[in-house]
C-alpha cells in the first residue's frame, strides 16, 4: 500500500503531508526532515527511487519527482509498482495543473485544502481508487461547488444575524 | 457573547484571520524566532476562536490549526473535541474541515474518538455522496477496532451502492476495517468478491485490497484464482493488471498448477503492452514466480535488456533489479548482460551502482571469486569513499558467508584482506579485524600466510596514521604474536610492534601490541635458550594434526613460491637451521635492549591495561637480560641454559601460550543438558542482590572458567586470553573465591560432577583439560561435513575450516504469535470454502469474538442483525450469479470442454461459498470442497 504522500519544497519546508498509517506528528516531522536530507543531496539526472533501508524501514521505498521547486514524494511498500507510483505523481501534478492552470508553489501553499481534496479522490486508505484525471476533476469541482454554496449561505445568515442580532 | 468567560468576542469572529491570512503571515515572517512567535500568537487566537459558538469561526480556527499541525508539527490533540463537534455541522465545508482535522490528527488513543461513531454512521448513510466519501476517507485512516465493529454493517451496505464513486471508496476503506476487526470479513467478504466482477471503475480498488490481503497470507485466496484469471485476460487497465500480477506471483508459489495457465497471458501482456510499469511487473512476476518456463524467462530477459539499454535511468535501475531476481535461477541472463552490469559499477547514479554491485556479488562462486574480487578492488579504488566501502563490505560479507564457504585458497583471501586494509577509504576495519582473527583460529593451514600479511601491515609506519585501520592493525598484531612460530624473522616483528609511531594507537590496541610483543619475546627466548625443546614443540604441533594431509601438488606449491616456512611441515624442517642462524646472542640481547629502552617510559602510563602489560613485558625482559649478561660475564657454556631461572619461567610461559584456541560454537552452552531439578524459569531477581554483593569475584571467576567463550572480534577475546597467564598467578585466589561463592549460592550452580559424567556426544563448552581431544573431535566433525559437500572435481583440496555449528543454525526461532492476519485469513477461508477445513481458525476467531462481545453487549445484537442480513442477501445473489455464470461461456480461450468445466466449477464453488448452511449437502453429493488443510483449486487450472 501507499504509506505516505509528501510535497516538500527545495528548502525542506513541507507543503503537504498525508500519512496512511497512523504516525505521530513528531515522527512525521522527523521523517520529512530525513527524507528531505536525502533528496536534497540527490544529484540531477539520477533515478528517482530511494531504497527505504534505515530511513523508512525494510520493504519500503520512495519515489520522488522534482517539479520546479517542489519534490513530490510517494512512500510505498512492495505491493505497489515503482513505475506506477511514478505515473501517479504525474497524474497528481496534471490535475493540479488543470485546477490552477500554470501551477506554481504559491498556488499549492495557498490551497492547502484543495490539495487534500484532490489526493483524497485518488487515494483512500493507501489504495489507489482513481487515476483518471477527468473523473477526479469532476469530483473536485463538485466538492468546490458544495463548499462555496454552503459558505455563501453561511455568510448570508451571518450577516443577517449581525443585522438583527 | 463577549461576556462568555474568555470566549471570542464579536470582533474576533468578524475580523478573524482566515487560513490564507495565516499562511501569508507565516510567509512574511522570516523562519526562526519571528516565525515561531507569530505561530504561537496565532495559536493563542485559535484557542480563543475555536471555543466560539459560531460554527464558521470555529471551522476557520480548526482549519488553521490543522494546517499548523500537519505542516508545522503543532500539537492539536487538545482540539479533538472541537473537531468531533464540527463534524455534525449541516454545512458541507465545516464537515469537510472537521473530517480533515480528524483524519490528520486523531490517534487511536484519542479519548473523544468514540463520540464520532454516531456521526460517522450518519454520514455513511447520507444521501450526499461527498459526505459519505468524507466519512469513508476519515475512517480509512483513523479506524479502530471499535469503529470497525460498530460500522461494519454500514460499510456492508455501501459495498453494494449503485454509485461507483462510493463503492470504490468503501472497498478501499475495507482493508483497514478488516485489519482492525477480522470478523468483519465474515460479513463483507462476499460483497468484496462480487466487486471483482463488477464495473471496471471499482476494480482497481478491489484488486488493490485483494493484493494487500494476499500479501499477508496468500493461501486463503487460492479459490479465487479463476476470478483473477478472468481479470488478467479481460482487463485492459494497467493498474488493475499490475495488482493482479502481484496476486498471482503470490498464489503461484502455493499452487504450481496455476503457472501453466497463467504464463501465456502474462507473456501476452509483456509483448503487447506499451506501459513500462506493466511490462516491468510482468517481468518481475515471471522471473520471481514462473522461472521454470524457459520461453517466458527468455522473453522477460529480453525485456530486461531493453530496460538496461534505455537512456532513462529509472528503467535501467529497475532492469538491474529484474536481473537480480533472475540471477539465482538463470545465471546465463546475467552473463549475457555482463558488460552492462560491470559498466554500471561506475555509473553516476548511486542506486544503479549499488544494484550492479549486488548483481556482481550474486554471481560469485568458488570458481570466480578470485577474479571478481580483483575487478572489484579495482573499482573500489576508483570510487567515492561511500561506494568504496559499500564494495568492500559486500566482498567481505559474501566471502565470509557460511564460514567462508566459497573460499578455496585461503592464502589468497588473507592477502586480499591485507590489500583491503591498505585501500585509503577503507572503513571496514572492524569486519576485517574479525575475519583475520576468525580465519586464524579456524584454518590452521593459512597461519603462515596470515603471519606474513600481518607482518606487512605492522612494519608499514604509514598505516598507523589512519585511525580507520587501527582495528586491523590490532588483529595483525595479535596474529603475529599468537602465530609467531611461523614468522621468518621474529625480531623484525618485535621492532614493528615497538616502533615509535605506535603511540598513535589508542591504548586498548596498544595493549594488544605490547602483549603480542610479550609473546614474541617469550618465543625468542625459548628458541634461544631451549632450542631442542622448540624443535620438539614444532614437531609436536605438526603431529597434533592427524588430518594434516597434503597432496603432492599442495606440498610443492609453497616451496616454489619461495616461502620456506609456508606450511608447518616445512617450518619444522627448516626450524632448526633457521633458529640456529637467527637466535644468536647479540640479536637476543638487542631485542631485550630495544624492549627496555622503548617501553620504560610507558611503565607509568595512566591506562591500567597498558601499564600492566608493559610491566609484564619489562619484568620478563629485565630478568632475561640480567641472567644472559651474567652468564656472559662468567663465560659459561650454554649447556646449562636449561637450569637458568629464565628458562624455567620461559618454559612455563611458553606452555601456557602454546595452548591453541579454537572457535567455540555459538550454541555450545545451549547444548549442555539441563540437569534434573534445575529450575530455569524461576524468577532470578534475588540474583541481583547477590551480584551487587560480590561483583568482583564473579567477573573474575567468569573469565577464568569461560575464557575464550566467544570467538568474536574485539579486544574482548584478545584480552581474555591475555588474562590467561595473569589469571594463572591469581588462579589460586580466584578458585578459592569461586568455591566460596559456590558454597554461598549453590542454588545457581550446575552440580559439577553430574554434569561432567552425563556429557553426551558433543564437546563440553570449554574445558581446558580436554582441549586436545576436543580439537581432534572437531576436526573429525568438520571432515565429515566437508566430505559430504566437497565435490570430487576440486583441483586443490580446501584446507580444513573448523566449523562448529552445523549450518550455523540459529538457536532461537521466534514464532509469530497469532496476529490479525491469521484471523483475517481464517475468516476468509471460512467464507470461501464454507467448511470445517479451517475449523481451528474458526474456533480461534470465535473465541476472539466471544471476548469482544463480552466486553460490549450491544455488539452481539448488531452481529445477529448482520447475519440475518447476510442470509437474506445471499439467496438473491445466488440466483443472480447463476445467470452470470451462463453469460460468460467463453472467457477461457481453451477448448469447449474446459470452458464448460470452468463454468460448472465456478457455479459449484460459488454456491458452496454462498450459503454455508447447505454445505453439508454439498459435500455429500459433490465432495469436492473438503480437502482438509489444502484449499481446492478448480479443475480448470489443471
Amino acid at each position: 500500500m501507499i504509506k505516505a504522500m509528501l510535497v516538500i519544497n527545495n528548502q525542506g519546508k513541507s507543503r503537504l503531508a498525508k500519512f496512511y498509517n497512523y504516525t505521530p506528528v513528531e515522527q512525521q516531522q522527523q521523517l520529512i526532515r530525513s527524507i528531505y536530507s536525502v533528496l536534497c543531496l540527490q544529484p540531477e539526472n539520477v533515478s528517482n527511487f530511494i531504497e527505504g533501508g534505515l530511513l523508512l524501514g525494510p520493504d519500503s521505498r520512495l519515489v520522488y519527482k522534482l517539479f520546479a521547486t517542489l519534490y513530490f514524494v510517494f512512500v510505498f511498500d512492495n505491493s505497489e509498482n515503482e513505475l506506477a507510483m511514478f505515473d501517479l505523481i504525474q497524474v497528481y501534478v496534471e490535475i493540479l495543473e488543470k485546477c490552477f492552470s500554470n501551477v506554481c508553489e504559491l498556488d499549492i501553499v495557498l490551497n492547502y485544502g484543495k490539495m487534500h481534496t484532490i489526493l483524497d479522490e485518488m487515494i483512500v486508505g493507501g489504495q489507489v481508487v482513481e487515476t483518471n484525471s477527468d473523473i477526479v476533476m469532476k469530483a473536485v469541482e463538485e466538492i468546490s461547488k458544495l463548499e462555496t454554496t454552503t459558505a455563501a449561505a453561511k455568510l448570508l445568515s451571518k450577516s443577517t444575524s449581525l443585522l438583527w442580532g | 457573547m463577549s461576556g462568555g468567560g474568555g470566549g471570542p468576542s464579536l470582533m474576533d469572529s468578524l475580523f478573524q484571520r482566515t487560513l490564507d491570512d495565516l499562511i501569508k503571515g507565516i510567509r512574511i515572517h522570516t523562519p526562526g524566532a519571528a516565525q515561531s512567535s507569530f505561530i504561537s500568537k496565532s495559536l493563542d487566537e485559535i484557542r480563543r476562536e475555536i471555543k466560539s459558538t459560531d460554527l464558521q469561526t470555529k471551522s476557520t480556527a480548526l482549519q488553521k490549526l490543522t494546517y499548523l499541525h500537519s505542516l508545522h508539527g503543532i500539537d492539536m490533540s487538545w482540539a479533538a473535541f472541537h473537531a468531533v463537534e464540527l463534524t455534525s455541522s449541516p454545512s458541507f465545508i465545516h464537515k469537510k474541515t472537521a473530517y480533515l482535522a480528524a483524519s490528520l490528527s486523531f490517534r487511536p488513543q484519542t479519548d473523544v474518538l468514540l463520540l464520532l461513531t454516531n456521526q460517522l454512521r450518519k454520514d455513511l448513510s447520507s444521501a450526499n455522496q461527498h459526505e459519505v466519501s468524507l466519512a469513508l476517507e476519515c475512517l480509512s485512516v483513523i479506524c479502530t477496532p471499535h469503529f470497525a465493529r460498530d460500522l461494519t454493517p454500514d460499510i456492508f451496505t455501501l459495498l453494494a451502492s449503485t454509485k461507483n464513486f462510493i463503492r470504490k471508496k468503501s472497498i478501499a476503506c475495507l482493508l483497514m476495517v478488516f485489519t482492525q476487526y477480522p470478523d468483519a470479513v465474515r460479513v463483507c467478504f462476499k460483497r468484496l468478491v462480487e466487486n471483482l466482477e463488477a464495473s471496471t471503475e471499482t476494480l482497481a480498488a478491489t484488486v488493490g485490497v485483494f493484493c494487500e490481503l494476499a500479501c499477508k497470507e496468500p493461501r486463503s485466496y487460492l479459490p479465487l484464482a479463476p476470478e483473477f484469471y478472468r481479470i488478467l485476460v479481460d482487463s485492459r487497465n494497467n493498474w488493475v493488471l499490475i495488482k493482479v500480477l502481484k496476486i498471482f506471483a503470490k498464489l503461484a508459489k502455493l499452487e504450481p498448477r496455476l503457472a501453466k495457465k497463467v504464463v501465456e497471458p502474462i507473456c501476452d501482456h509483456m509483448k503487447r503492452s506499451e506501459a513500462k510499469s506493466l511490462v516491468f511487473e510482468c517481468v518481475r512476476t515471471i522471473v520471481s514466480s514462473f522461472y521454470e518456463y524457459e520461453f517466458a524467462v527468455k522473453l522477460a530477459v529480453a525485456k530486461i535488456r531493453e530496460f538496461l539499454l534505455d537512456t532513462d535511468l529509472n528503467l535501467k535501475y529497475l532492469g538491474l533489479q529484474g536481473l537480480l531476481l533472475v540471477a539465482p535461477n538463470h545465471s546465463w541472463a546475467v552473463l549475457e548482460n555482463k558488460e552492462v552490469v560491470i559498466k554500471s559499477l561506475s555509473d553516476v547514479d548511486r542506486n544503479i551502482k549499488l544494484e550492479a554491485l549486488r548483481l556482481v556479488m550474486s554471481m560469485v562462486s568458488d570458481d570466480n571469486v578470485v577474479e571478481i574480487c580483483r575487478v572489484l578492488i579495482g573499482y573500489s579504488l576508483k570510487s567515492d569513499p561511500e561506494f568504496c566501502n559499500e564494495i568492500l563490505m559486500s566482498m567481505l560479507s559474501t566471502c565470509s558467508r557460511n564460514v567462508y564457504e566459497i573460499i578455496v585458497d585461503f592464502d589468497w583471501y588473507v592477502s586480499l584482506l591485507g590489500e583491503m586494509a591498505r585501500i585509503p577509504h577503507c572503513q571496514n576495519g572492524e569486519e576485517i579485524e574479525y575475519q583475520l582473527i576468525d580465519i586464524g583460529m579456524r584454518v590452521k593451514d593459512v597461519r603462515p600466510e596470515l603471519v606474513r600479511v600481518g607482518r606487512d601491515l605492522l612494519i608499514d609506519p604509514a598505516l598507523l596514521g589512519n585511525p580507520f585501520i587501527h582495528r586491523i592493525l590490532s588483529a595483525a598484531a595479535w596474529v603475529s604474536g599468537e602465530y609467531v612460530r611461523f614468522s621468518r624473522n621474529p625480531f623484525e616483528i618485535m621492532e614493528a610492534l615497538l616502533q615509535p609511531r605506535t603511540n598513535l594507537l589508542p591504548p586498548s590496541i596498544r595493549a594488544v601490541y605490547i602483549h603480542s610483543a610479550y609473546k614474541v619475546l617469550s618465543f625468542c627466548l625459548h628458541s634461544f635458550l631451549l632450542p631442542n625443546r622448540t624443535a620438539n614443540f614444532l614437531s609436536e604441533f605438526v603431529d597434533m594434526e592427524p588430518d594434516f594431509t597434503y597432496s603432492e601438488s599442495e606440498r610443492e606449491l609453497p616451496e616454489t613460491s619461495g616461502l620456506s616456512e609456508t606450511n608447518a611441515d616445512n617450518a619444522k624442517n627448516s626450524s632448526s637451521s633457521l633458529k640456529k642462524d637467527t637466535f644468536t646472542r647479540e640479536s637476543v640481547v638487542n631485542v631485550l635492549t630495544l624492549i627496555l629502552t622503548s617501553l620504560s617510559p610507558l611503565a607509568g602510563s595512566h591506562d591500567v591495561e597498558l601499564q600492566e602489560r608493559v610491566r609484564n613485558l619489562l619484568g620478563l625482559a629485565q630478568l632475561a637480560q640480567q641472567e644472559i649478561s651474567y652468564h656472559d660475564d662468567h663465560k659459561e657454556k650454554m649447556v646449562d641454559r636449561d637450569d637458568l631461572k629464565t628458562s624455567i619461567i620461559i618454559r612455563l610461559i611458553n606452555d601456557a601460550l602454546s595452548e591453541d584456541f579454537g572457535p567455540v560454537s555459538l550454541s555450545a552452552q545451549e547444548r549442555v543438558p539441563v540437569p534434573d531439578g534445575l529450575v530455569l524459569e524461576e524468577n532470578l531477581s534475588k540474583l541481583d542482590i547477590i551480584c551487587a554483593d560480590v561483583q568482583l569475584p564473579i567477573s573474575k571467576s567468569f573469565s577464568l572458567v569461560v575464557r575464550p567463550s566467544f570467538l568474536q572480534t574485539d579486544g574482548d577475546s584478545v584480552s581474555s586470553r591475555q588474562n590467561e597467564e595473569e589469571s594463572e598467578t591469581s588462579a589460586a585466589e580466584s578458585t578459592s573465591l569461586l568455591s566460596e561463592h559456590r558454597k554461598r549460592h549453590g542454588l545457581f550452580y550446575l552440580p559439577s560432577d553430574n554434569n561432567q559424567n552425563t556429557s553426551t556426544g558433543f564437546p563440553p563448552a570449554n574445558d581446558p583439560n580436554k582441549k586436545d581431544n576436543d580439537v581432534e573431535d572437531l576436526v573429525k566433525l568438520t571432515e565429515e561435513s566437508l566430505a559430504l559437500k566437497r565435490k570430487s572435481n576440486l583441483a586443490r583440496p580446501r584446507p580444513v575450516v573448523v566449523k562448529l555449528d552445523e549450518g550455523e543454525r540459529h538457536p532461537i526461532t521466534v514464532k509469530k504469535t497469532q496476529s490479525n492476519d491469521d484471523l483475517i485469513s481464517g475468516a476468509v477461508r471460512d467464507v470461501l470454502l464454507g467448511n470445517e477445513a479451517s475449523s481451528q481458525s474458526n474456533q480461534s476467531s470465535g473465541r476472539r469474538r466471544g471476548k469482544t462481545l463480552s466486553k460490549v453487549d450491544q455488539g452481539s445484537e448488531s452481529k445477529d442483525n448482520m447475519e440475518n442480513f447476510e442470509i437474506g442477501n445471499s439467496s438473491k445473489r445466488r440466483s443472480k450469479h447463476r445467470i452470470h455464470g451462463k453469460d460468460k461461456k467463453h472467457p477461457s480461450p481453451g477448448n469447449n470442454v474446459e470452458g464448460r468445466d470452468e463454468n460448472g466449477e465456478i457455479n459449484k464453488k460459488k454456491s458452496g461459498s454462498r450459503h454455508g448452511r447447505h454445505k453439508a449437502r454439498q459435500r455429500a453429493d459433490g465432495g469436492i470442497n473438503v480437502v482438509v488443510q489444502k484449499p481446492v483449486i478448480p479443475d480448470f487450472l489443471l
